[in-house]
């Protein structure tokens, strides 16, 4: 048993105000909590959403449809009312009247807020309303308020904290019944940790050693170089570039110089950095790149969420050279990820490509614990004084060659995007050293691929079918194979979140496989079948901007 | 200290002759009057043949993209403010196929020389025009001559106050030497462009350059905004010598260094996890005790 709250409204309306106010008071009550956002690309208007769901234990997947839905204007009753499930209530601000419709509800947050002299507050109001008509406690709204508004003056704080008591009685006075959260059972674990993966990339890229951040602003990425730049004492240099091939460059030369360094964008923005990848991997200097993708081609849809750039990141890039691809499948996830990129890229000299999407980007997960303890950096450079004469190219047993930054000591470091020598100066001595550049370049993806997790099993000891899927989608794919499992059906799933190197994984024999991704074409199953013969008897992809739930495997499952 | 540091091993691709060999001489003359070492120094270059300079000078070397010298650069300053950076490269790349990192550079204002090297013609691709090709002059490409007005980017740089603008001509190698050494300790922003005769692509002689080319006159303030971009944008003569020295502004991430000292980004240790841990407690939810006192 879990439960959906979606709050539908226009942008601007506060919809993200009441969400988080309203999830996080069910993360106090000891729910878990995971918050999807939906928006159109707009600043003002429109329909956008937050669709919290409260479960027992910390699912932290998606659920598109809505046991109470709070509507914030007439126009967003119309569009999200399908989604109100049949025995769930509509809550929408209006005068108390009675209604035909006992599934429907209204109540005066905006007259509400104007008698308390604040047009503003009938957003926490409303946050109010749904903590009661929920059967939360009032102290879990107060300390909510109290806390999200904890930044503002005392005046700020506590009016907001007076609007959740208002709301919450005005619930309460109102007679209407709304589904209980109490019948969701609580789980043994609390799950206090609540944030974003933009949140955790920004965070583990801090306790990585990154110091030097530049990108261009782009949806779903922009929120990693914002909280790096708020947060000034992590000491991340965060520079907003002109553009997204500036942004690149600008890390490669701060890498190459001895920070670490990173950039974050989207397909589109990720177009534009592909010549610099290429350089990347040519001049042997780490970068982490966090991909975050849209629905494309082209703008596409800039808000929504796809997994539809794997195999461009896979092959981007003029050349050939090494990489790593990483795709988390949640912030907790994605904070060990970003370090272990950092590490990896950094310890090999190449460039590693994080992928994220909307759906990580920007939802709410929430956690029992994190793994701050579980990352520390492993810095990749050589010392100065252990090479002579230092050849900032030397041609090595495993193809990585200590490493000098710009300026390290007195030995010069040259490095040239031409193809060079052991030196770094350029040559064009095609009979030795070329291929020799080329063969030590590539010599490295053996030891990447030796440090490569390898897939997450999960159930798959006796499975009939076994669902595999990559990145964001893991907690959708595990809450399918329970609901399956729940039916007698002998389901598992392979999830995939480091993805190149393809990681040495033997296929069980003898199991159906379903490829489970969040874009048309089947990118990853298409990958998996050339690198590892693989075959797939069915798949479910979706791309029409939303993210795959649990509920739609299993209706694929079913072959309804 | 000399300029006979500063020589490299490497061999040489440029044409026998090339005016670029007057731009290289002239900077290695600076950095020695300077009194720079080599690996105190990060020459920093696009492609092109100017942009192999890099190669042909004992010193730090990043050698990136075509058009990225600047942003690569502009990273480098920041990760190892303790370099003196200077980009050198020709007018395709950094007018070119990298204009708007350089008109954005004029807004950063980050420690860095910029050395143009304005041939005003693409010589690598076998003579087409560049951003800095002349009206109506004939290439293989522009087979009726060029129909677009030439970039005026000296001028474009001194109305947006960067600390130093200078043109050079590497006919004059003394000069230009004098030229580069105070380019370079100039904090902030310097751009000169040099006048670099193409012999092999160019359409005319050296004596046209020479006749061309004129010492900018003793009584010009370079102070004086108005004079200097009528001085820059002069068609008549290539005006050679300090154009102008913009008032004081602060230098990119200035405030950053400020904070973490001006060292290799490099020699900061990381985070400690207690750190880190502080940053997330913003994401930490506390359960309600629900005896509690209300707030």
């Amino acid at each position: 048993m879990d439960l959906s709250v979606v709050i539908a409204g226009a942008a601007g309306e506060g919809v993200q105000t009441v969400g988080e106010l309203f999830a996080r008071a069910a993360l106090r009550e000891g729910h878990a909590v995971f918050a999807y956002q939906e928006y159109e690309s707009r600043i003002r208007g429109g329909r956008s959403s937050f669709r919290i769901r409260l479960t027992s234990s910390n699912l932290n997947a998606p659920r598109l449809d809505a046991d109470l839905l709070l509507a914030l204007n007439p126009d967003v009753e119309a569009a999200y009312g399908p989604l109100l499930r049949p025995e769930g209530l509509l809550l929408a601000d209006g005068e108390r009247v009675s209604e035909a419709n006992p599934r429907r509800g209204t109540l005066p947050f905006r007259r509400t807020a104007e008698e308390m002299g604040d047009r503003r507050m009938a957003n926490t109001i409303a946050a109010g309303a749904l903590g009661a008509l929920l059967g939360m406690d009032l102290a879990s709204l107060e300390r909510t308020a109290s806390d999200l508004f904890g930044g503002k003056s005392r005046e700020v704080r506590e009016r907001n904290v007076a609007a959740a008591q208002r709301g919450f009685a005005l619930a309460q006075e109102s007679g209407l019944v709304g589904p209980r959260a109490a019948e969701v059972p609580k789980g043994r674990r609390t799950n206090p940790f609540l944030l974003s993966g933009n949140d955790a990339l920004a965070l583990g890229a801090a306790a990585a050693g990154c110091r030097f951040m530049s990108a261009y602003p782009m949806s779903p990425s922009t929120g990693i170089i914002t909280a790096l730049a708020k947060e000034e004492d992590l000491g991340v240099f965060a520079e907003q570039a002109e553009d997204e091939i500036a942004a690149v460059n600008m890390a490669l030369g701060a890498s190459a110089a001895g920070a670490r360094a990173m950039t974050a964008t989207s397909g589109g923005g990720f177009a534009l950095m592909v010549e610099a990848l290429s350089l990347a991997g040519m001049i042997e200097t780490p970068i982490v790149i966090v991909l975050a993708q849209r629905p494309g081609p082209a703008t596409g849809l800039p808000t929504r969420t796809e997994q539809g750039d794997l195999l461009f990141a896979l092959h981007a890039g003029h050349g050939e050279f090494p990489r790593l691809l990483f795709a988390p499948s949640d912030p907790h996830d994605a904070f060990e990820k970003i370090v272990r990129a950092f590490n990896l890229a950094d310890r090999y000299q190449v460039p590693a490509i994080v992928l994220s999407d909307q759906l990580l980007a920007d939802s709410l997960f929430s956690f029992p614990d994190f793994p701050i303890d579980r990352v520390r950096p492993e810095a990749g450079l050589a010392r100065s004084a252990d090479f002579q004469p230092y050849r900032r190219y030397l041609l090595t047993p495993d193809g990585v060659s200590p490493r000098l930054y710009l300026g390290q000591g007195e030995d010069l470091v040259v490095i040239d995007s031409d193809e060079h020598d052991e030196a770094g100066h350029l040559t064009e001595d095609l009979a030795l050293m070329r291929p020799r550049m080329v063969e030590k370049r590539l010599r490295k993806t053996g030891a990447l691929r030796e440090e490569i997790a390898p897939p997450e099993a999960y159930r798959t000891e006796d499975a009939e079918t076994i669902l595999v899927g990559w990145g964001s989608t893991r907690g959708a794919i595990r809450e399918a194979v329970d609901r399956l499992r729940a039916r007698g059906k002998r389901v598992g799933a392979l999830h995939f979140t480091e993805l190149w190197p393809l990681p040495d994984v033997s296929l069980p024999k003898g199991a159906r496989f379903v490829s489970v991704e969040g874009n048309a074409t089947g990118q990853f199953a298409r990958l998996l079948s050339s690198e590892l013969g693989a075959s797939f008897a069915a798949t479910v992809r979706r791309y029409d901007g939303l993210p795959i739930t649990a509920e739609e495997i299993e209706r694929t499952l079913d072959g309804r | 200290m000399d300029a006979d540091l500063f020589r490299s091993p490497a061999g040489s691709q440029w044409c026998p002759g090339c005016s670029n060999f007057g731009i290289l001489a002239a900077l290695k003359q600076a950095l020695g009057k300077l009194g720079k070492r080599p690996h105190e120094v990060c020459l920093v270059s696009g492609i092109g043949q100017a942009a192999k300079l890099p190669h042909y000078l004992a010193a730090n070397v990043f050698n990136g993209l075509h058009g990225r010298a600047i942003p690569a650069a502009t990273g480098i300053v920041v990760a190892n403010p303790t370099l003196t950076t200077i980009v050198t490269s020709g007018d395709g790349d950094l007018y070119g196929e990298g204009g708007n990192h350089l008109l954005h550079a004029l807004r950063r204002n980050p420690n860095l020389t910029v050395v143009v090297h304005n041939n005003e013609l693409y010589a690598l691709t076998k003579g087409q025009a560049s951003p800095t090709t002349p009206l109506g002059e004939k290439t293989r490409l522009q087979v009726q001559g060029v129909e677009i007005e030439p970039l005026q980017m000296l001028a474009m740089a001194i109305l947006h106050n960067a600390p130093f603008v200078a043109r050079g001509y590497a006919g004059e190698i003394p000069g230009l030497a004098d030229l580069l050494a105070q380019a370079i300790s100039q904090p902030g922003l310097s751009l000169v462009e040099v006048v670099q005769p193409c012999l092999t692509w160019g359409m005319h002689p050296a004596a046209w350059y020479r006749e061309r080319t004129a010492p900018l006159p003793r009584e010009h303030d370079a102070r004086d905004r108005e004079a200097a971009i009528r001085w820059a944008s002069d068609p008549s003569r290539l005006w050679i010598g300090v154009l102008y020295r913009g008032t004081p502004r602060p230098v990119f991430a200035a405030r950053y260094h400020d904070r973490m000292g001006r060292r290799p980004l490099a020699e900061l240790p990381a985070l400690s996890p207690v750190e880190i841990a502080r940053h997330l407690e913003p994401f930490r939810v506390k359960r309600t005790n629900v005896k509690e006192e209300r707030p």
